[in-house]
Parts: structure tokens; C-alpha cells; sequence
């Protein structure tokens, strides 16, 4: 569904990945695991069109993202949910959510797709009129998950979405991701937190230091020593 | 007691207009990120449209609103897409060379006015330019009363259209987090280009509606540009309705400083509250509310 193919992202002078590949494959949740700085976010910045992917070239469904201005991938099916939520926190909960769904059939469909976040996430309708800036931490992550979704997407990006959460709120979030890839949504999880996401995912990249180091499933990389001692630290 | 009432409805009543102006700078400060240092150039230049029209075809200057408004917006969003937003893709051009540029349109657009009408005072004597109307003992200005009363209407629909139309939460959420904006679909350079033309049109019927009470030469800019930055950081930085609040207060701090200190200081007044503002309420009235 999603391919990304030799990325080289630069910041200035500044070189941040190198030859970045993997492949997101319909109606999976792929993983991007990696430390602070190995180039998670850029990645998902890169395939928003936020920043050039260089040399790549980045498909979906055969389509080139690539070279669509970043206002247009929405268009394209893809919805990403930024690291630190980054609402709009000076609007409500319920006008973060319909600028979700600006567009086409998102807009035609805006009163339909609402309900369903709110059946998602009840706690988002009881603070719909509430300024978005004044929400916990874990209802502004479920507001962004639920902007996110309120485009339609067929894959949604999310970058290190229990960043900043207790324990208990980061296993909610994550049993939304599957709730949300159950209902035949594509996912591409971007995380630091690799016990959770390790058991959820179907396949997972490793990127150390701008590159793609390892690829396997969850599973393998669960039974996989290297990756236990250092990412999991036994 | 009654100078005092008096002072205070007129006060108000020019709050209301300044209000219009600190608005259009509010929204343009907010989307863009800069100050618009060409925003009393652009009324002077809605001042001279209205103008014409009165002078030369006898038209009303509040009919002239219809005519001013559109023209302003469309030099508004030329501005913006052709001198503004250029230098923003240009590297490591800092933010400040944008606002260095709106002072250069503002130079241009007084030089080109003043290069066709000369610097003489013109003014639209009306029929009804220095009637006033007495409620209870106090006489209050005709044309300044339906100033006001446009400004409002005007300011509600504004408030109307940002809150309700998905452009108008379009132009908000731009001004929250561009980035944010740019992934939910939003273009945020036509935004801008929007912005920037609503700001004009908005300051173009204050420009209008202040020509009847007015004199007019191509430097009045200049210190409508002043009103309009005091106006914006009394509110609060890209603060909507800071900009209503900090409008009013300029009002009648002019109109109570011309009455008890003198009709010289008027402007001095303004600027003095500005700088008391600066250096005890840094965040304008936004940081008193919290909204």
C-alpha cells in the first residue's frame, strides 16, 4: 500500500536519513521503532510532504506522494496524528474535529464520522466545547487520534502517540490503535515504546541513527536476543 | 458630569472604529506572524477610493463601503501573493524582513498617492458630516454614531464568520499551528493570501467610514499604523477579541485626553498608554482573561 524507497532527508547541510526503505502493506500495523533522533518523525514528515524525500520516491497505492504539496496527501488517504498532538488548543474539541474533515467526502460525511469518534472515544463528546488546550494529555492524544480520523483515511500515521502518558492511559491508546486497525484502517506506528507495540504490530523496521538496521516481524523480533537486550532491556 | 458622559460616548463610539483596525491587524498578525506595518497605509488608501467616489461621482461615502471593501481585499491579496509570500520561501530570510517589507509598501503606496493627488488636505464635507444629535443633554456625533454602528456590525459578522464557516476555522486553525493545519489539508499559503485581504477589507471601512470626519492627505497613514500596532498589543498579540477591547480603550483614552490634557496630546496619549502596557501588562489584555 505504502512503499518508501531510498529517502535521503536533509535539515539545512544537515543529513538525516540515509537510503530509508520499508513498505506498509494493506491492512497492516508496521512499527518504526528507534531511539530519540534516529529519524522516526522525519519519516513521517517526509511521507506527509512536510520534507523532501530527496532522491525516493514515496507511493501509495501506486500513486506518487511525493510530489504533492503537504496540503494534498490528506487527499490521498493517508491522515497523520504528529508527535505532541499538536492541536489547534485555542479551539474546541468539536471544531479540532471538523477541521479534520475539510475536504470531499470527509465533509459530506463530517456528521457521520463525528459520531463514530465520539463512540470511540466517549470522553472526547463530553468535553466537545471545551478548548482543546485545556484537555489531560490523554484526551488531547485522543482528540488528535480522533482529528486524524475524521479525514477518512486508509492509513494513519501516528508518531509516539503514549509520549507523556501514565502507564495506564498509554495501554488505552494503544488498544484504541487496534481498534481502529480492526476496523480496516492501515496503520503505521511510529514508537519508542517496544514491549506494547512488538505484540501488536504485524511487521516492524528498526532505524538507528537514520537508517533501516533490521526488519522482521513482531514476533522475531520479540524472540530476537539483540533486540531484547537492547531495546528491552533482558 | 456632562463633558465626562460626553467624552465617554464619543470615546466609544471612535473605540468601535479603532476596533475595526486593531481587528484586521489582529487576524493579519495572527495567520502571517508579523506586524503589518502598512496597515494605516492601506485605510489611507480605502480614505482616497472613498474619495473619489464622493468628490467625483457624488456617491455617499458609506455607499462608497461597497466599493472600498472589495478593492482593498483584492490589493490586500495581492500584496500577500505577490511581495509577501515570495520572501517567505526565500532561506534564511528571518521573519523580520517581512515586516521591513510592509514598511516599504507603505512608503510606496503614500508616495504613489501623494505623486497623484499632491499633499493637500482634501476632505468629503457631507451633508450630515458635523451634525450631531442630543440624547439626554449630550450631543453625539451623526456620522460617528453610524461608524459605530457599521464597526459593530461588521465585527459580529467577522466573529460570525470565523467561528462558523470551515474557512473561517480554516484561517484560526493556520494561526494555532500552520504545520497542524498544512496535514489536515489546509493550504496555508491561499490562507494567508485570504488573511491578508480580509485584514485590508477591514480596515478599508474603517478608512471609509472616518473620511466624513476627516481630513485627508497621503501621510494620515502613518499614524493609523501606530494606532493600529497599539491597538494590537493591547490586545494580546493575535487576541480577536483583545482587539475589540484594546480598540476601545484607545478610543477613549484619546477622547479623554483631548477633553482633560489637551486636543495636541490626543495621539501622545496613545502612545503613552502603549508603553505603560509594555512595561506592566507585557501579554495585553489576552493575560488578563486567559483566553
Amino acid at each position: 500500500m505504502l512503499k518508501v524507497e531510498h529517502i535521503e532527508v536533509y535539515y539545512g547541510d544537515l543529513q538525516v536519513l540515509w537510503d530509508v526503505s520499508f513498505e506498509v502493506r494493506q491492512g497492516e500495523i508496521v512499527v518504526l521503532l528507534g531511539a530519540n533522533g534516529a529519524g522516526k518523525s522525519t519519516t513521517l514528515k517526509t511521507i506527509s510532504s512536510l520534507l523532501s524525500p530527496g532522491p525516493g520516491t514515496i507511493t501509495l497505492q501506486g500513486r506518487r506522494l511525493d510530489a504533492v504539496p503537504p496540503d494534498k496527501v490528506i487527499e490521498y488517504g493517508v491522515a497523520h496524528v504528529p508527535e505532541g498532538r499538536r492541536l489547534f488548543s485555542e479551539m474546541t474539541v468539536e471544531e479540532n474535529l471538523i477541521v479534520g474533515a475539510l475536504k470531499g467526502e470527509a465533509k459530506a460525511k463530517r456528521e457521520e464520522t463525528m459520531k463514530w469518534v465520539y463512540s470511540l472515544f466517549p470522553r472526547l463528546h463530553e468535553r466537545k466545547k471545551q478548548p482543546a488546550g485545556t484537555l489531560s494529555g490523554g484526551e488531547q492524544q485522543m482528540a488528535a487520534i480522533g482529528r486524524g480520523l475524521m479525514s477518512l483515511p486508509k492509513l494513519i500515521m501516528f508518531d509516539e502517540p503514549s509520549l507523556g502518558l501514565a502507564p495506564i492511559l498509554v495501554s488505552e491508546i494503544f488498544g484504541i490503535v487496534k481498534t481502529i486497525h480492526e476496523q480496516g484502517v492501515t496503520v503505521l506506528l511510529v514508537e519508542q515504546n517496544v514491549k506494547h507495540t512488538l505484540a501488536m504490530c504485524d511487521r516492524a523496521y528498526i532505524l538507528e541513527n537514520g537508517r533501516v538496521t533490521m526488519t522482521g516481524t513482531g514476533e522475531e523480533f520479540l524472540n530476537n536476543p539483540q533486540v531484547r537486550e537492547a531495546y528491552l532491556g533482558v | 458630569m456632562e463633558v465626562f458622559l460626553q467624552t465617554l460616548v464619543a470615546g466609544i463610539l471612535k473605540g468601535g472604529l479603532y476596533a475595526l483596525i486593531g481587528l484586521g491587524m489582529t487576524l493579519i498578525m495572527g495567520v502571517m506572524g508579523i506586524i503589518n506595518l502598512a496597515h494605516g497605509q492601506l485605510m489611507m488608501i480605502a480614505m482616497y477610493v472613498t474619495y473619489v467616489l464622493f468628490h467625483y461621482m457624488g456617491v455617499d461615502p458609506y455607499y462608497a463601503l461597497i466599493v472600498s471593501m472589495p478593492s482593498l481585499f483584492v490589493l490586500g491579496m495581492l500584496i500577500q501573493r505577490f511581495l509577501l509570500n515570495p520572501l517567505m520561501k526565500v532561506e534564511a530570510i528571518l521573519p523580520e524582513n517581512q515586516v521591513l517589507m510592509t514598511v516599504g509598501i507603505g512608503m510606496v503606496l503614500t508616495e504613489v498617492i501623494r505623486f497623484i493627488f499632491s499633499s493637500n488636505y482634501l476632505s468629503a464635507q457631507t451633508s450630515y458630516s458635523s451634525e450631531v444629535r442630543f440624547v439626554g443633554g449630550i450631543s453625539i456625533s451623526y456620522p460617528l454614531s453610524i461608524a459605530f454602528v457599521v464597526a459593530t456590525v461588521l465585527t459580529l459578522a467577522l466573529f460570525w464568520f470565523l467561528i462558523k464557516t470551515d474557512l473561517g476555522r480554516s484561517i484560526r486553525a493556520v494561526s494555532q499551528d500552520p504545520e497542524a493545519a498544512e496535514l489536515m489539508g489546509i493550504n496555508a499559503e491561499r490562507i494567508k493570501i485570504i488573511t491578508m485581504g480580509l485584514g485590508s477589507a477591514l480596515v478599508a471601512a474603517a478608512g471609509t467610514l472616518l473620511l466624513p470626519i476627516y481630513y485627508l492627505y497621503p501621510d494620515i497613514g502613518g499614524p493609523f499604523t501606530r494606532r493600529a500596532f497599539v491597538i494590537t498589543i493591547l490586545g494580546g498579540l493575535g487576541s480577536t477579541v483583545g482587539a475589540i477591547f484594546g480598540g476601545v480603550t484607545l478610543g477613549l483614552a484619546e477622547a479623554f485626553g483631548s477633553t482633560y490634557i489637551g486636543m495636541e496630546f490626543e495621539e501622545m496619549i496613545g502612545l503613552v498608554i502603549f508603553l505603560l502596557v509594555l512595561l506592566f501588562l507585557p501579554g495585553g489584555f489576552k493575560r488578563l482573561t486567559k483566553v
